[in-house]
This record gives C-alpha cells, structure tokens and sequence, in this order.
C-alpha cells in the first residue's frame, strides 16, 4: 500500500543525487567511445575465431612492436574458444618468434625459436628499456587490457547495464582510441611528444597514431580500416583478457536450466508442505518427520 | 515444544552413539523439531542463504588458496594463471570474488529485516550483537581478499584503509608501521592479509555457531514482533522452515549465478586487472561497492581523525540498537513513524553508496555530509525520541490470529488478551 510511495520517493532521491553530477564535472571530460557490436556480447555470445585471427594478425604486425603479451603462450592460440589456429598452426607461429632460454651447460642464456609452451616474448628487456624507446612513457601490457580499461558509465546506465549485460567497455575503449586521433583543436596545446586523441581522458596520450588504413593486409576480403583493425584487434585482446568467455557463457546457460528446474521443484515442494499451514491454521500441530517418536 | 525436542532413536547404533555423544539428538532438536513462528516471510531465509554462503566462500577460497602466491611479484600473475591453466579456474575466482558481493547483498538483507521488525530488542540483544560482531568481521575479511589479487586497487585500497589508523593521536603512526610490518604497503602487508585472509573465516564460523545458538535460546522473531504463545504459533523447522530456505536459496543462486557467468567483473573495478603500481595512483580509489556507504561517511567529515571516528561509530552504533530504540513494539509493521524514517534510512545509506563512489568533491560532499548527518541523526535523536512520542498501532494478540485476520476465526484459538497491545 505504501510501496507506491515508497518507490516514487526511491526515484526522485536517485533524481536528485544524479543531477549532482554535471555540478562537479571535470571540465576535461573525454568523449564517450562509441559502442560497438560484439560477437561476444550477451548470454549467448560467442568468439569469432575469424575476427580473432585478424585482431592477432594486428596485433603481431602492430601492436607487439612496443605491447607485451607476457600471460599468453602460444599453445593458446590453439585452445578452443580462441583463434581456433590449428595446433601445427600454432607451433609455426611460435617458431616464428625468438625466445631467451637458458642458462645451457655453459652458463650461457641463449636464443631458440618459440615453442607451443613459451609464452609470448617481450619486444623490450625490461621496463626501463620499454620506457627509453618511446619517450618516457611504458606501453602497457597487454594480456589483461580489455578487462583493465573502462569509462565511466554514470547513473543510471550503471544499474541498467547489469539487465542489458553490457560490459564491453573495454573493448569499445580500445577501438575507441585506435580510430580517435585527431588533430588537436584550435588552443589546445599538448605537451612535447604528446598526441592528441578525443577518446583519451585528458585527451593528451603518449602512444602516437598505431595504425592507418591499409597498413595490415587481410586476406578474406574484410576492409583494410582502422575502424576494422580497431574491432578486430579489440576483440583480440578480449579474448586474451578473458580467454574462457566461451566456456563460461556455455556453462552459465546450463546453470540456469538445471537451477530454473530445481527451484522450480523446491517452490512446489514447499506449497504442498505449506498446504496446510495456508489453508487449514486451525488444524496444524508441528509434524516432524515420522522416522522418529515423539516423546 | 520441549517435548518434542527428546530424540528417540530406533537404530541401535543411533541409539549406542546417543548415550556417548548425543550430536544427533542436539541436531534434531536444533534443525528439525526446532519451533518457527509460522508467520515468517522470504526475509527471514536471508539467515540460511547466509550460512550458503560462508560455506561457498570457504570451499572455493580453500580451492584457491592452493594455486594462489601471497607475493607482490607474483600474486597478481598466479591469479591471473588460475584464471587461464587451472581447471575451472575461472569458475573458482568469479564465484569467489561475485561470492563476497552476494555475502554482503545477504547480510544487507537481513539486517535490513532485524532493522524492520525489531530483531534486535529484549530478548535478542546477545544474538543482535553477535551480528554486528559478524558483519565487522565479514568487513574485515572482504577487505584483505579484495587486496590479495595485488591490482592496482588492491594496493591502493589497502593504503587508504590501513593509513586511516595514521589519524589516531600520538601513536597513529607507528600503529600503520606496525599494521604493514614495513614502512609502506609491501610484501610482509600481502602476506599478512594472506594469512588473516584464511583465518578469519573461521572466526566467522565460531561466532556463527554462538550466533545460533543464541537464535535457539530465544526464538526467531517474526513480522508482528509478537512472541508465540502456543503451539499453534509455530511449526516445526524441518520440514517447513528448510524447504522455504532451500527454495529461496534456489533464487538467490540465480541471480548469484547470473552474476558469475554472464556479467562477472560488473561489480569489480577495471583498474584491479592493472598490476598494482605503488609509483601510480589511480585517479579515483574507490572501495568495493558493499563499502561505498561508509567511504562516503569517511570522506563527509573534513577532519580526518573525525573522519574515522564517524566510520567506525556507524557501525559500532548499530550494536547499541537494542538500547538506542525505545519503543516496546518491536515491528515497522505497527510503528508506522518508524517506518517512515526506517525506510529513509535505508534510501540514504543506499544514497550515501552513490555518493561514495563519486569523487570527494563539490555537491557530491554536501550531499554527503547531508545524508551523513540522517544517519546518525536517525540512530541517536530520532530513534530514542520515536519510543517516547510515537502512538503505535494495536498489536494482534497472537501470531495465529494475525495470520487468521482479526475477528474472523481468531476467537477459537488466541489467547485471552494480556497487555498486548501497547
């Protein structure tokens, strides 16, 4: 009865404290990227093994001149849920790639070609030599990216995007940036080395342009563009985030069939056991189960 | 009902054991002849969900501490390789970490019902305490879990806290030294949140044992806060009170399992898939969303030390319930005020959640400092004063009729009124 009220009164509170926020917005506010179609989105998404084909091509072509990758193996590339490369696929890719192994009996590190077990090399030593080659800044590593970025969300997106499932943030924020560089507007100045990208909070990011049209060659007819490269190279990086997307998803479903089923019984079980209770108070004494005497 | 709690064995090796250790008879009379107020509603399940959920937190974080390394350089990679070579490792984690959310949506719940129906007064004052001894101790445990996978929120989020021990007078200092064993947030500090972590679960078990055993002393309440007063009041726990609880438990694993399978970092925050980095803060630490009520009461006060004080008073406070409300009848349901302001409350601790997770600045502060003031206002002023002034609605006379509706069929079986009503 008072519940009306009571929800009426719930919204205009949330009213109120959302309109807080425009008062204390940063001036500086970075556009909102884009949202994306994902393959991989909702209850019954899937990987694309195509698309993450192509977002490795990029990304080996690219990305891995300056990004690590340092908790894939190669092996991974050939797990199911993923690129689906064939194992021999696999291991030829890897072979491709220089590993440090070592010491050998002579105490010495040395260099061989990858194999399926390794996990993907580092394009710098160390950080400080990541740093040095591109102008103090350190590119990020990139095993776990599409799960570590984000935008805010703000009220009430935040609430519905737990019904519509939408938590590709982080694959839109990678795509939103690949195909958000511009030239900085007039009156902005930028820091030396610096470049201007309207989807970068602050706007001022140290990565210059990574890829323009064309750059990598796609063999099944998909457009050479960065919009493509970005999707695909997001999705890419997704599926290194969360490489179990797949199975998860596959699992969740049959969860819910067998606990749709089970909860279903348990809520008949217990109206019939409530039966009386409901529908006879009177009558009712406490029964306890009739294995055992009552004293 | 004391009657029937004597367990009769018919198995003569049940009957053997019950001369030497009657466990079983301490179970059937404790889980299954056990009286329940027949008029309880779905919050009263939130108890049973509850210990679920203690029982999933421990079984998959027993999993995991097996593959998981309590050390700054390695942490966050052996969580990331559970996530990846074990088997089910995956499966492991979000139900871990989504675990300790739908923990905290439970203990919310039902402090929410013992807040609503007046759990907590005369004779429930030990099991109420006992709850809020609980809750501090699941603050506690969530906490050192949230900053084992070493992101870069963990470690953030373990220097804010632990440097808010800085704000005590004098010894502030040498405290937070103490409390990270170093003189930042470092490897001893993981290590040792690592190994409370792992015990404080069991604490938590030991005190739900007391917790329950006190719910036995004194009975369940129920949502006319009238104390059963025949035998037609109640009905057995099992299996009445279990199938209810199963059933419900059933819903809670749906959106539980909704959760863990199809939006499993929703409640986490990207920045914790980003290797902690003491040299890089990011730009907004934000706790876990089951604390964002008390980081915003936190950062509402301008004085630090203040600042805590208030933190630590909005919990503690809440043990001192059963005294701080005056009034005689125990639930919302006949205290139509109470409700009122109850149900305020609850939207500006819901409100304060919001406002915790924004930055500390501009509005969002006023509004903070506003709602914190309800806060305490509610529980120190409005609460005492309620139980003076407040004219509450009549009482039913017993549980049975209340059920029945008055004056229906109540006559047979309710008991001659005795200074019920209030």
């Amino acid at each position: 009865m008072n519940a009306h009220r009571t929800i009426v009164g719930a919204v205009a509170f949330a009213a109120t404290l959302s309109f807080l926020g425009p008062l204390t917005a940063a001036a500086q506010e970075a556009e909102t990227p884009p949202a994306q179609k994902w393959s991989f989105s909702g209850p019954f998404g899937t990987y694309d093994p195509e698309q993450l084909q192509r977002g490795f091509k990029v990304y080996r072509e690219v990305c891995s001149s300056c990004h690590s990758l340092k908790l894939l193996a190669f092996r991974n590339l050939a797990d199911p849920g993923g690129p689906d490369f064939t194992e021999a696929q696999a291991g030829a890719i890897a072979a491709g790639f220089q590993v440090t192994d070592g010491p050998n009996d002579q105490g010495e590190m040395f260099q061989r070609p990858g194999r399926l077990a390794d996990r993907f090399p580092s394009p710098f030593s160390n950080d400080q030599a990541a740093r040095n080659s591109n102008g103090g800044g350190l590119p990020p590593d990139m095993s776990t990216l599409a799960k570590a970025r984000g935008y805010e969300r703000g009220f009430p997106w935040f609430i519905l995007d737990m019904f519509t499932q939408y938590i590709e943030e982080g694959p839109d924020y990678i795509h939103a940036i690949l195909t958000g560089y511009e030239d900085p507007p007039s009156g902005v100045t930028l820091p030396p080395g610096a470049n201007y990208n309207k989807y970068f909070p602050g706007h001022s990011i140290a990565m210059p342009k990574p890829i323009n049209d064309g750059q990598v060659e796609y063999s099944d007819g998909t457009p050479a563009t960065v919009d493509q490269y970005g999707r695909d190279v997001a999705a890419f990086l997704m599926w290194a985030s969360e490489p179990k997307l797949d199975e998860r998803k596959r699992l969740g479903f049959q969860v819910f069939v067998f606990l749709i089923v089970f909860t279903g019984l348990l809520y008949f079980t217990k109206k019939k056991v409530w039966h009386a209770v409901k529908h006879d108070p009177e009558l009712l004494t406490p029964r306890p189960p009739t294995e055992y005497n009552r004293g | 009902m004391s009657a029937n709690s004597i367990y009769k064995p018919q198995n003569a090796f049940m009957q053997w054991m019950e001369r030497r250790l009657p466990i079983a008879g301490l179970v059937y009379s404790s889980f299954v002849v056990y009286p329940t107020p027949r008029n309880l509603n779905y919050w009263w399940t939130f108890g049973g969900i509850l210990t679920f959920m203690l029982g999933v937190q421990i079984i998959t974080g027993i999993v995991l501490a097996m593959h998981y390394t309590p050390h700054v350089d390695l942490a966050f990679n052996s969580v990331e390789s559970i996530m990846r070579d074990v088997n089910y490792g995956w499966l492991l984690r979000y139900l871990h970490s989504n675990g300790a959310s739908f923990f905290f949506v439970a203990v919310y719940a039902h402090i929410i019902r013992g807040m609503y129906y007046g759990s907590y007064k005369e004779p429930r004052e030990v099991l109420w305490i006992l709850g809020v001894i609980l809750f501090l101790l699941m603050v506690m445990t969530g906490f050192m879990g949230y900053v084992l996978p070493w992101g870069q929120m963990s470690f953030w989020a373990a220097t804010v806290i632990t440097n808010l021990f800085s704000a005590i007078p004098g010894v502030g200092d040498p405290i937070v030294t103490w409390l990270w064993g170093g003189y930042a947030v470092g490897n001893p500090t993981l290590n040792r949140f690592y190994s409370l972590h792992y015990l404080l679960p069991f604490v938590i078990v030991g005190v739900v044992v007391l917790h329950v055993w006190a719910l036995h002393m004194v009975g369940q309440n129920n949502p006319t806060g009238v104390e059963p007063k025949t035998e037609k009041d109640s009905v057995a726990f099992t299996p009445y009170a279990t199938v209810k609880d199963a059933f419900f438990i059933g819903v809670f694993c749906l959106f539980y399992a909704y959760f863990i399978f199809y939006i499993p970092n929703f409640l986490g925050h990207p920045d914790n898939y980003i290797p902690a980095n003491p040299g890089q803060t990011p730009t907004h630490i934000v706790p876990e969303w089951y604390y964002l009520p008390f980081y915003a009461i936190l950062r509402a006060i301008p004085s630090k030390l203040l600042g805590v004080v208030a933190l630590g008073a909005s919990i503690v406070l809440l043990a001192f319930l059963p005294w701080l409300d005056t009034s005689r009848v125990r639930s919302a349901k006949y205290r139509p005020l109470y409700r009122q302001f109850l149900i305020v409350f609850f939207l500006v601790v819901i409100g304060l959640g919001y406002l915790g997770s924004q930055p500390p600045e501009g509005g969002y502060v006023i509004a903070a400092r506003f709602l914190t003031a309800y806060y305490f206002v509610f529980l120190l002023i409005i609460l005492p004063l309620l139980g003076l002034f407040e004219t509450t609605k009549p009482l039913p006379n017993s549980i049975l009729e209340s059920v029945l509706g008055e004056g229906v069929r109540a006559g047979a079986s309710a008991p001659p009124a005795s200074g019920a009503k209030v």
